[in-house]
């Protein structure tokens, strides 16, 4: 392109600049969801009592050595090639120094320069109210495994600053982490909170994490600069912590993004640091600068070998991923014809996606069927905080009931008053609307009967009517569907009783 | 008489287990205050765990293989209840929740645990004179060091206070200490035995090993000690075979070589160097053939090991804290510390001058600016060195060498000069940076009366190799016979 841009590019006249442009790139600690941790057999279970899950491993008591879970290499691989990172046949771990009393061997064992993958990339779909849906792709740099480290508690505050002591709960130490470092490819608050939303969607769906922000299970850190448009030089980069949900991580990059082009704009500088986000005050605060960078002395840990994965098991392993969210969003647009949004909610979680496609599987509309799942039966799930994996409605009733209605068998009415028992019991829709007599009355003869009595018991609506009132044929539809029990099908009675009004 | 023999005569009821624990006590009580190589003596269990192997017999059950043999164990291997110092200030009252897989399986075999013995502190040494707790001495001569850094287990066996002693060896800590004590120290190949709960010093070098009076029970107990453990990851899981049947298989015809270098190093004692020659042409009399090998890069064993075995021991060491276990500095509170002080006071503290030297070469090598040029070219000259020993195994089947250039010196000898105490693990650091068995054993007296020790070497997993021409070696030899007399050694 050299030899264009020289003729091609236009240089902004004098005082008129480039409009500003963020730059920014995610650190994602995924806690991996193995029942045991990284080196030791101790439990990785969350919210027990302080210093329940531990062992002579996890405290790094002098002569303990770790050894690795196998279960945790699989799901980083695993994870790894969700992400189309390129899988290294030879790895290594390595020692990170620094004391710090939630460490407690005062080094952390990590993957320092040989990662167990890199170069990967995501889809991720941005969408934002108001503005079009788009997608786009950001790099992913690397994967590597690492222990998490055990928890401060400190006494008297919620913060170091002003606690009288602190103690440490080492449950967290040695749980199983994978860091996912994004390329720097975000360029918005939302696109860094849509690209960790997916991230969390795929551990989700491979099963290898629980992604749960709130208990810390999914970790962000950013990190963020501003530049005068795309062929600028990198601003300073300041990181921020603490967000603990994907709107934290959006609002966070969006206030900080103003304040540094706000700081250049009055020719303030922008320094190299770490700043927390308040969650309370909606607004990023100074923690530490960071003048150089830390010197963490890695080298390779002589403790664990080196970690061999070869073709046969990552192949192994990649034909036990399951079909993905990008990879369903792609399908239920394309094969199943269902709006970009529909395909979004449906492909939120597993489960739902999992249910919607069983209950298409077993025959009934696509469209019709996402209706439902999205609507009503989503709103139960949320509402009584259920997994749609142990709703009593199985998929194949739901299809049952859409075939229902869709073959006019009972009409939608029927079907939503239906659906309270089937959601709470389940059970076939079929076997109910037989045993109850709920199906679709759809005989001409009959329902000019119910009519003809009707329009004789109001001889005064139907004077009206015939006067002009025609907005009275509500009043008469109700009154059909009144004495039908909601039966009679709405478009025959409806045909019917305006032939029989006019006269 | 070896393990063997006391074996048959407890099985046959000849001696009862308690009796020998007690004949061992009552010696270490004799000369303990001479030579001081135990840190703590577990008199009490060790009788009820002879009481206990004694009723077993009497009930007519089977005895494993170690049944009633007193052993002494270097106190950086961790014995569950039972407290393991590292000779450290920093671990004084550290009381492991478990038991280290070496001391497990010697238990399971039926061993009886006489005691914890002193070496230099977190085995960083060559003469147990880092230890905090005060310096083991020589039996041979109370004015000499027994050598370092697994100098109490060394002291322990050669004054019959113990029938054996585990040590463990990262740059020489067994074999220099058995050259100096005239036992025999055997050192395994890097991964044969576990190393969990073996106090770290350099993971990557570290293993443990037996002090024995004997080669055939050096290979009693590598025989209970070798062999895989899920709970170390760098532990070899390839099967351990019969050592005590490779004993005494024929040596005629097996290559010896001469590491020419080793014989030029600076420093070698011209009485070493001919103790060494003579038992070369032992071995050439007992049908062996005797090989002049080239590693050029052995002498250069020492400068990577003091980059590498400080590195690693820089980030082990890093736990102790004093936030969680071990020594925690008085003073802290006192002065209002913050904890990055209460840290570094409490190992300031904590550690000795020896430990604190190695922690700050160590953090040094490993620093931004300055890996390249010391730990990683370390590892490289590493590769080289075990380069070397590829080639010369190509020609011969065992390296001869002596095991130290000196023999025992004298208290506060290097006291003003730590790289001249340095130079006594020249020649068996070498097998550690390639991960190889080795093995010392006594060869000979100086003319003041100290013993010389002969160190060998074979490939990786060549143990059985290794036993089988000490064996001989030791069988012919017989210099033990001709010892000068030493009132501290039976």
């Amino acid at each position: 392109m050299a030899s264009t841009s020289a003729a091609v590019k236009t240089t902004p006249s004098s005082g008129e600049l480039l409009p500003w442009e963020a730059v920014i790139g995610l650190e994602t600690h995924v806690q991996l969801g193995t029942n045991s941790k990284i080196f030791t057999s101790a439990s990785t279970a969350f919210g027990d009592d302080p210093n329940t899950h531990i062992d002579p491993v996890v405290c790094g008591l002098p002569g303990t050595l770790p050894v690795l879970n196998r279960k945790v290499l699989e799901y980083a691989v695993k994870a790894a090639l969700a992400l189309n990172l390129h899988i290294a046949e030879h790895s290594k771990f390595d020692r990170k120094q620094y004391f710090y009393p939630d460490l407690p061997k005062n080094y952390q064992i990590s993957q320092f320069d040989e990662p167990i993958a890199e170069n990967g990339w995501i889809e991720v779909e941005v969408a934002e109210k108001g503005k079009d849906t788009y997608l786009k792709t950001i790099g992913i740099e690397r994967l590597h495994m690492e222990e998490d480290a055990g928890k401060l508690v400190h006494a008297g505050s919620d913060r170091l600053a002003g606690s009288t002591h602190s103690l440490v709960d080492y449950n967290r130490a040695g749980v199983a982490l994978a860091e996912i470092v994004s390329k720097p490819d975000l360029r918005t608050g939302r696109e860094a909170a849509e690209y960790a939303s997916e991230i969390r969607r795929i551990m989700r769906y491979l099963g290898v994490s629980d992604g749960n922000m709130q208990e810390g299970s999914l970790r962000c850190d950013v990190n963020i600069s501003v530049r005068r448009g795309p062929d600028a030089t990198f601003g300073t980069k300041v990181e921020i912590k603490n967000m603990n949900s994907f709107s934290a991580i959006q609002k966070a990059c969006d206030y900080e993004i103003h304040r540094q082009i706000k700081a250049y704009e009055a020719g303030e500088p922008v320094v190299q640091e770490t700043r927390l986000w308040d969650e309370g005050k909606q607004l990023t605060k100074s923690m530490r600068s960071k003048e150089g960078a830390s010197d963490y002395r890695y080298f390779p840990d002589p403790d664990l070998g080196p970690i061999e994965v070869g073709a046969e098991q990552r192949e192994g392993w990649r034909s036990e991923l399951p079909e993905l969210p990008a990879a369903k969003r792609h399908r239920y647009a394309e094969q199943l014809g269902l709006s970009i949004y529909d395909a979004r909610v449906l492909t939120d979680e597993r489960a739902m996606a999992e249910y919607f496609e069983a209950a298409v599987a077993a025959g009934a509309d696509a469209k019709t069927v996402s209706n439902w799942v999205t609507g009503d039966i989503a709103a139960h799930v949320n509402a009584n905080r259920l997994s749609i994996a142990e709703l009593p409605l199985q998929p194949e009733q739901l299809a049952e009931l859409v075939q229902l209605i869709d073959g006019g068998v009972i009409s939608g009415k029927i079907a939503k008053d239906l659906l309270p028992e089937l959601l709470a019991q389940g059970g076939s829709p079929k076997a109910i609307v037989e045993a109850q007599g709920l199906g679709m009355i759809s005989d001409p003869a009959t329902i000019t009967t119910i009519v003809d009595k009707l329009l004789a018991a109001h001889p005064a609506e139907v004077e009206a009517f015939r006067g002009g009132k025609t907005k009275l044929q509500g009043f008469f539809v109700g009154q059909l569907m009144k004495q039908t029990g909601g039966k009679a099908d709405p478009k025959l009675a409806n045909q019917i009783l305006i032939e029989k009004l006019k006269g | 008489m070896g393990i063997a023999q006391w074996r048959d005569q407890l099985r046959s009821g000849e001696v009862s287990a308690r009796e020998l624990t007690d004949q061992h006590l009552k010696r270490i009580e004799a000369v303990e205050p001479s030579v001081h190589a135990f840190l703590e003596v577990t008199a009490e269990r060790a009788r009820a765990d002879a009481e206990r192997i004694d009723a077993a017999r009497a009930a007519g059950e089977a005895l494993p293989p170690l049944a009633g043999i007193p052993l002494a164990i270097k106190d950086n291997l961790c014995t569950k209840g039972v407290r393991t110092t590292c000779s450290s200030r920093m671990l004084e009252n550290f009381v492991p929740p478990y038991e280290s897989t070496v001391t497990e399986r010697l238990w399971n075999a039926g061993a009886v645990l006489v005691g914890k013995t002193n070496l230099d502190e977190f085995a960083m040494g060559s003469s147990t004179e880092t230890s905090a707790f005060g310096a083991s001495h020589n039996p041979w001569n109370p004015e000499r060091v027994p050598g370092g850094s697994s100098g109490g287990s060394a002291a322990a066996v050669a004054a019959g206070e113990a029938m054996a002693a585990l040590g463990s060896d990262t740059g020489g800590s067994i074999r220099q200490p058995a050259s100096f004590c005239g036992v025999v120290g055997l050192k395994p190949t890097y991964g044969r035995v576990s190393r969990w709960g073996l106090v770290a010093f350099a993971s990557s070098l570290d293993q443990v090993g037996p002090f024995t009076t004997s080669v055939a029970d050096a290979a009693e107990l590598l025989q209970v000690i070798a062999g895989a453990d899920p709970r170390d990851a760098t532990c070899l899981t390839a099967p351990v075979p019969d050592y005590r049947a490779a004993l005494e298989q024929p040596i005629k015809g097996l290559k010896v070589g001469i590491v020419r270098e080793c014989f030029s190093a600076d420093g070698l004692a011209p009485e070493v160097a001919a103790a060494v020659m003579a038992a070369a042409e032992t071995l050439q009399a007992l049908g062996c053939e005797l090989v002049d090998v080239s590693c050029p890069r052995f002498n250069d064993g020492i400068a990577t090991y003091y980059v590498i075995a400080p590195s690693e021991a820089s980030a082990n060491l890093a736990r102790y804290d004093g936030v969680k276990y071990g020594y925690r500095s008085s003073g802290s509170d006192a002065a209002g510390d913050s904890l990055a002080q209460m840290t570094a006071r409490s190992r300031a503290e904590g550690f000795g001058d020896e430990v604190q030297r190695r922690i700050l070469i160590g953090t040094y090598a490993l620093s931004a600016g300055y890996v390249d040029a010391y730990y990683k070219k370390a590892q490289q000259v590493r590769t080289l060195i075990r380069r070397d020993f590829d080639a010369a195994f190509q020609g011969v089947d065992v390296l001869l060498t002596p095991t130290s250039p000196t023999t025992a010196f004298a208290f506060g000898a290097h006291a003003e000069d730590p790289l001249a105490m340095y130079l006594a693990d020249l020649l068996t650091i070498p097998a550690n940076m390639a991960g190889l068995p080795a093995i010392s054993l006594p060869c000979g007296f100086d003319s003041q009366g100290l013993p010389i020790g002969l160190q060998l070497i074979t490939g990786v997993l060549q143990e059985p190799r290794l036993l089988q021409v000490a064996h001989h070696y030791e069988q012919a030899a017989q210099v033990m016979a001709s010892r000068p007399v030493a009132p501290l050694v039976p």
